[in-house]
């Protein structure tokens, strides 16, 4: 019941998932590895005047034309209702802290201009002001509010105490994990619910990222434009989705008799101070969140048996994710099967790391590693198996999934399937 | 007393007092601190300023100052503040030190923003208008000048923090988790040492307008957050600053010969309910959590002036007879992420300069003349999420 450095050992419970590809574990899961795509032509907004005209959106849900904070809210709950529900703990009474990873929130446009629209005086700014301060409802006012998701998380499904929101960039769905785990190992707590959720493809966010250069603008076949370590990879294709995680003490999972889905083994982390976008040429700091987290997990780089990449499409992530593990893992990187999920549904920013520790758990358990797909020119300088475009089945026990993001963010999660 | 107590050792302050922790002690504990502000600006809402801040003092290079907003400016230079207070700039303590950052958003382009408004009035497809001017006059770089995990980006890159960098997001309540997160990593023996804190700029219309869409800002000349009631508007007046706090592990501390300005205690956190909970009694619950009796103690408010929430906050400690209350932002205005870190900050002062402050609202504060070995400081959320911690005497 105790690792290596004589901390309780944190198992998973509950898994909750949604993408573009569905809701729930069996639609994503059955999608995932038949290497379908989510990713579809923007409907959600007009393109004009856009060079990037693909996206990962979640648009099946009542929510998916309300705005940002509303959809992240009811991705993160669906998830968490559907971890919980499968953990056996109760959904209105969870009775443990919630570590909510989710976007930035900003006023919506939609509501700028209705306020803007409203108002009589002044400037913009002021007439926006004058407009909100007389407000009926707290609406608008709480998809404005950073800590306006968790808090109503927190009353709906009965977490303890003050619930946290971060923010790591496009690793925050790790690290909302890894203080779930913290916090358990510290015996703070004995279960955790650890939930990464991103609604939050706007526009404007769309615009920012393609101002960075950072997204592919391959629209002309959507599925194929996210193609991880091809040597045509030109951007990540954004994109929604949430996952949440029940963790808890081991000890405490059996004594209730619960089913035990997986082993949060280790975690790691170590910040970039090279540049806002860019990794440190020597790749350093992903190297040391790699060596981090299996130190942490207690166990060599000859124990790790799949990687689930980061893997986000872009040139310069994809580069510098294959020097890390070479550096890290030697030789033998080659024989490692290394997948990357966002060939499918694309990147899901805040709610990456979470989604994909979910998948990690699910390719231990089914035994089957989910394909890169869109694989078809290989990056010559990138010398990995990366499960090309068909599944394969495999007898897998131990997982590191990456993620690193802007800011200098590396966090690393060591996933397991058994205890021991 | 255990290795692993966590001990503040650096402090990093600027508000519209100034910056540094000398001219804040000094400035508190004049005989009438006075606050700074600015009615004219931003009317009919008042403000707290920035002060006059030389940047390059924190950081060196022009480029990294231009790749950053006031906001993450700000935060970057407090934190810097805190390093050399601590001296603890040294590559292989920064390398290792692991950091939490409170945060919200920083600064949009308003220019860019008033002119899609302006625009929206005569066109029928806002959604090709934003695509159509923003994908022309938005900067490229200024995004990630307003990422909120950039503030902790740029502490890396400009003072070399990297351990660990994490960001936490909502509004005090991140201030709360962010020092209670980091305290729990040092006294479990996770962190040695560790870089917490936060910045807030209210000088630009969205950061008001974060609070105003529910009303929250007075609208009436200045007066003491507990003179707000019933003024016009909704009692919270905002200021830009921010405060950053090291905090180390005695072993961490004394290893290294640093005296620390005191001890920080147990972070109490709370999320009270407050549409169905009362909120005076969940304050004087979690008072009394952070071992607040009827004895004599100084406390460091975080009330806003909000109306409801600082009714509540004064109810719960006029009903326990000891406790004398300093509401900071009578003089420095609401930091929102960076309340709960400038709080503790003042307690540890009065802890280590073994004074209390002077009432900062002679009607309504009570003289202190007891000991400082042990200050309270509290952030009742304007909105929602409370937090207390004592700050007791290191040694």
């Amino acid at each position: 019941m105790k690792d290596h450095l004589g901390r309780p050992v944190v198992a998973v419970t509950g898994i909750g998932v949604i993408t573009s590809l569905g809701v729930g574990k069996k639609d994503n899961w059955d999608a995932l590895t038949s290497g379908r795509s989510g990713i579809h032509p923007i409907t959600r907004f007009p393109t004009d005047h856009l060079n990037t005209r693909i996206c990962g959106t979640v648009d099946f849900l009542e929510t998916s034309s309300k705005g940002a904070s509303p959809l992240t809210y009811d991705m993160a709950e669906t998830a968490a209702r559907e971890a919980i529900g499968e953990s056996g703990l109760s959904s209105d009474d969870f009775g443990g802290p919630l570590f909510l990873a989710s976007p930035p929130v900003e006023l919506d446009w939609a509501d700028r201009f209705s306020l803007y629209a409203a108002g009589k005086n002044g400037s913009a700014a002021d007439r926006v002001l004058e407009i909100a301060r007389d407000l009926k409802t707290l609406d608008i006012f709480e998809t404005a509010q950073f800590g306006s998701i968790a808090d109503r998380l927190a009353d709906t499904l009965g977490t303890r105490g003050l619930p946290i929101t971060l923010s790591t960039a496009c690793a925050s769905g790790a690290t909302a994990i890894q203080l779930g785990v913290e916090a358990i190992r510290r015996g703070e707590c004995d279960r955790a619910l650890s939930i990464g959720a991103d609604g939050s493809v706007t526009a404007e966010a769309l615009i920012r990222f393609s101002l960075l250069s950072a997204l592919s603008t391959q629209n002309d076949v959507p599925e194929k434009a996210s193609k991880p370590f091809s040597r045509d990879r030109d951007g990540f294709v954004i994109a929604e989705g949430a996952a949440a995680l029940v963790l808890e003490s081991l000890e405490s999972a059996i004594a209730r008799g619960a089913t035990v889905l997986g082993i949060l083994r280790g975690c790691g982390e170590r910040a970039d101070d090279f540049h806002r976008t860019r990794s440190k040429p020597d790749g350093s700091p992903a190297i040391a969140a790699v060596r981090a987290a299996l130190s942490d997990a207690g166990l060599s780089e000859n124990e790790i048996g799949y990687v689930n990449a980061h893997g986000t499409s872009t040139p310069e992530n994809d580069k510098m994710e294959h020097l890390s593990l070479s550096t890290v893992f030697g030789e033998r990187i080659r024989k490692i099967p290394v997948s990357s999920n966002k060939s499918m549904i694309g990147h899901t920013l805040s709610a990456a790391g979470a989604v994909e520790a979910a998948f990690s758990l699910m390719t231990m358990r089914e035994g089957v590693l989910p394909p890169t797909i869109n694989y078809d020119n290989p990056d010559p300088a990138i010398e990995l198996d990366v499960v090309p475009n068909v599944k394969r089945s495999a007898d897998v026990s131990t997982v590191l999934s990456n993620s690193f993001g802007f800011g200098g963010q590396n966090t690393c999660l060591v996933l397991a399937r058994e205890p021991v | 007393m255990s290795p692993n107590d966590v001990l503040i050792t650096g402090i990093g302050l600027v508000s519209a007092l100034g910056e540094g922790v000398d001219a804040h002690w000094q400035k508190l504990t004049a005989d009438r601190p006075q606050p700074v502000t600015d009615a004219e600006r931003f009317a009919p809402y008042v403000v707290h300023p920035l002060p006059a801040i030389d940047w390059g003092l924190q950081i060196a290079k022009r480029g990294d100052q231009r790749q950053m907003e006031t906001w993450q400016r700000l935060g970057t230079y407090a934190a810097g503040l805190a390093l050399d207070d601590a001296a603890i700039k040294d590559e292989a303590l920064c390398a290792t030190m692991d950091m939490v950052v409170a945060a919200g958003g920083g600064e949009r382009d308003e220019a860019v923003d008033s002119g899609i408004l302006e625009a929206s009035a005569a066109r029928n497809d806002r959604g090709v208008l934003l695509n159509e001017k923003l994908t022309t006059d938005l900067r490229p770089t200024l995004f990630l000048a307003q990422l909120s995990n950039l503030l902790a980006g740029n502490i890396s890159i400009v003072h070399k923090v990297t351990g660990s960098s994490r960001t936490f997001m909502g509004e005090e309540g991140a201030g709360v988790a962010a020092v209670e997160t980091a305290a729990a990593r040092i006294r479990s023996g996770q962190s040695s040492h560790m870089l917490v804190g936060g910045a807030f700029q209210t000088e630009h219309h969205d950061m008001l307008l974060g609070y105003e869409l529910a009303g929250y800002l007075h609208r009436s000349p200045w007066a003491p957050v507990w003179q707000r009631q019933g003024a016009e508007g909704g009692g919270l007046i905002s200021g830009s600053g921010a405060a950053f706090l090291v905090l180390e592990s005695r072993e961490h501390a004394e290893k290294r010969g640093r005296k620390a300005y005191a001890q920080l205690g147990t972070v109490f956190s709370d999320r009270i309910r407050r549409q169905k909970d009362d909120l005076a009694s969940g304050i004087a619950a979690l008072a009394a959590r952070a071992g607040v009796a009827d004895k004599p103690m100084l406390a460091i408010s975080g009330a806003s002036g909000a109306h409801a929430a600082t009714a509540a906050e004064k109810q719960a400690f006029d009903a326990t007879s000891g406790v004398s209350l300093r509401g900071f932002s009578s003089i420095v205005g609401h930091l929102k992420e960076a309340q709960f870190p400038f709080a503790v900050a003042l307690a540890a002062l009065a802890v280590h300069n073994r004074a209390a402050y002077p009432v900062f609202d002679a009607e309504v504060e009570k003289p202190f003349d007891g000991e400082t070995g042990s200050v309270l400081a509290t952030a009742v959320g304007y909105h929602q999420f409370e937090g207390m911690a004592r700050v007791v005497a290191a040694d």
